[in-house]
């Protein structure tokens, strides 16, 4: 074997074995989390509530708590976030161009601000400054600020992807910029935005620093109420329970069970907006 | 006809000009970011002198003298990233040249949903598993004084930063133009020399992009690390030792301080630090990335 057949073995050995430990890690990150958590998951661990101090029960006000941020926080972001993209996509070389260019590295710097800096945001801003309070209201609107940029930029990926051919051809139907944007482009552009939108939740739903400074609490003995009242949420549940409480170790079977519903929530969330994606794309495909 | 047409013409300037104003939501959050982080964290340096802040050796605030230097928490932050980045880089570019250059088609739709998979784990759960399982590991291992500790934070870092690179740098491969690997074969390069000596160096740019965007992604994050490190502020350069970040000390901290106090300032301004440092990454990347997309297209 040559030098150069040598170094070109090792090479592609390495190149093999990273993937294989990334796989790996995967694997055993999943495989650990479900061979600890399927044990307490039933059906009374999701529709109870915490007993005893927290170390018996269900996790019902949690998930419930979660499930409240997620919609609440889809209000806010996705109406402005589909908006914002169809502009920055459809609208661009029109008079404000130069504006798109800077409202999109604005959007791009966005997604890089770290979470918890979200979270000091929502605290200045929604908590003290407008009088929410540690409120689920001041939580998910910090969570549809970070959720923006990242359901404007998939949302445009989709709005891309459309051939600019039907945009032509609407246009030159004598159809104005909105009709063709409505008729044109948005019927096959859509299932691609909903999939953003969706896998943008999903990272909303498991989010913990921004609702740890504007909301989550550690316990209550009720459900909230008003979008004011204060929250249980899964992510922040796991984290207290794990570091916050006397004795970690006692509720060791509850937190395992807590990180398995949250991630089968956020992962079921992705695993739909792939089949929402693969669903038509395959239709659009057949009317090609 | 006529009026129909100009009542067209209003609506298409009604949504025009509300997809206008709904697309300015990310300059005025980004804007509401600054001037928020500024307007809270400013006031700290009434009573912190920003010699004390920026050159302080100790984070103590529980003390009766408070100190507020921010060091111990730039080099907890400086430690546990660079740790993750050492690990990462190296893995995640193996990665997505296996990704993009070596895998087949059909090992590679087998290996991409565990990537995915990585990037959709929340990072509490990445924390919860860092503190539970994880941390025993590399305390046995190393032996380390402290159970939770810089290195632990790293690990896990590592694998939460990998997605990223691996994806942005798969991508920035991929779309290396054919003809590149056809030249190169074409002058009797082997596989490897092509992807060593043409590929990796056209799809350069992209690869630094992914790098920094996976940096940033590491300075940024916080409830990983702040569950994996063990909480110490202290000034060091061990791996082993307990650490504190930036981000887990606002975290931790602002659950118990009084609104207004010059403790709950100073926390704003290491947020504020924070965030200009993950700004300057992020736009550099931008930067990088314009500069790339201008050059090829």
């Amino acid at each position: 074997m040559t030098n150069r057949e040598l170094k070109a073995k090792i090479a592609f050995t390495a190149i093999r074995a990273s993937a294989l430990i990334v796989v790996a890690v995967a694997c055993l990150l999943i495989l650990h989390i479900v061979v600890n958590g399927y044990k307490i998951v039933s059906w009374s661990f999701i529709l109870d509530s915490p007993r005893r101090g927290m170390t018996a029960g269900g996790i019902f006000p949690a998930i419930y708590g979660t499930v409240c941020l997620i919609v609440l926080t889809l209000a806010f972001a996705l109406p402005i976030g589909l908006a914002s993209a169809i502009y920055f996509s459809e609208y661009f070389g029109s008079k404000w161009s130069s504006l798109v260019i800077i409202t999109r590295a604005a959007s791009n710097i966005l997604a890089g601000v770290p979470s918890i800096v979200y979270g000091l945001l929502g605290l200045g801003l929604f908590v003290l400054l407008t009088g929410f309070g540690f409120s689920l209201l001041s939580s998910s609107l910090t969570l549809s600020f970070l959720t923006l940029p990242v359901i404007i930029a998939a949302s445009e990926e989709a709005l891309h992807s459309v051939p600019l051919a039907y945009r032509e051809a609407a246009l030159a139907l004598g159809a104005t910029r909105w009709q063709t944007v409505r008729h044109a482009v948005l019927p096959y552009a859509i299932p691609g935005m909903i999939t953003a939108s969706i896998l943008a939740l999903s990272r909303a739903a498991g989010e913990t620093a921004p609702i740890l400074l504007t909301g989550a609490a550690y316990f209550l003995p009720r459900l909230p109420t008003s979008i004011f009242d204060q929250f249980m949420a899964l992510p922040f549940h796991i984290f207290t329970l794990s570091t916050q409480s006397v004795n970690p170790a006692i509720t060791r079977p509850i937190q395992y069970g807590t990180v398995l519903v949250l991630i089968s929530l956020v992962l079921g969330m992705n695993l739909v907006a792939i089949m929402i994606r693969a669903y038509y794309r395959k239709r659009v495909r057949a009317l090609l | 006809m006529n009026r129909r047409h100009k009542h067209s013409r209003a609506i298409e300037r009604i949504i025009e000009g509300s997809l206008v104003v709904c697309s300015l939501a990310s300059i005025l959050i980004l804007a509401v970011i600054f001037i928020f982080l500024f307007y809270e964290g400013v006031p700290a340096f009434r009573d912190i002198s920003p010699h004390e802040f920026f050159l302080g050796t100790v984070w103590q605030v529980q003390a009766v003298e408070p100190a507020y230097g921010i060091l111990p928490l730039l080099s907890g932050s400086t430690l546990v990233t660079t740790g993750a980045m050492v690990i990462a880089v190296p893995l995640s570019l193996l990665c997505s040249v296996y990704m993009a250059e070596v895998a087949r088609p059909a090992l590679r739709e087998i290996t991409k949903p565990f990537i995915e998979l990585l990037a959709g784990i929340p990072s509490v759960v990445y924390g919860f598993v860092a503190l539970t399982v994880l941390a025993d590991i590399t305390y046995e291992l190393t032996g380390a004084v402290h159970r939770l500790n810089a290195l632990n934070g790293a690990l896990i870092l590592a694998v939460m930063v990998s997605p990223t690179i691996i994806s942005i740098s798969e991508d920035a491969i991929g779309s290396v133009p054919r003809e590149y690997r056809e030249a190169a074969y074409a002058l009797g390069a082997d596989r490897w020399q092509t992807t060593s000596k043409v590929v990796f160096p056209a799809a350069l740019s992209g690869i630094m992009v992914s790098i920094m965007l996976g940096l940033g992604r590491a300075i940024g994050e916080t409830m990983a690390v702040l569950m994996a490190t063990g909480n110490a502020p202290l000034l060091t350069f061990d791996i082993l030792s307990s650490v504190q970040t930036m981000t887990a000390v606002i975290a931790i901290e602002m659950g118990e301080v009084t609104f207004g106090s010059t403790h709950f300032h100073a926390l704003f301004a290491v947020g504020l630090v924070l965030l200009l440092i993950t700004s300057v990454v992020n736009v550099t990347a931008e930067i990088v990335l314009q500069r790339f997309r201008s050059v090829r297209y």
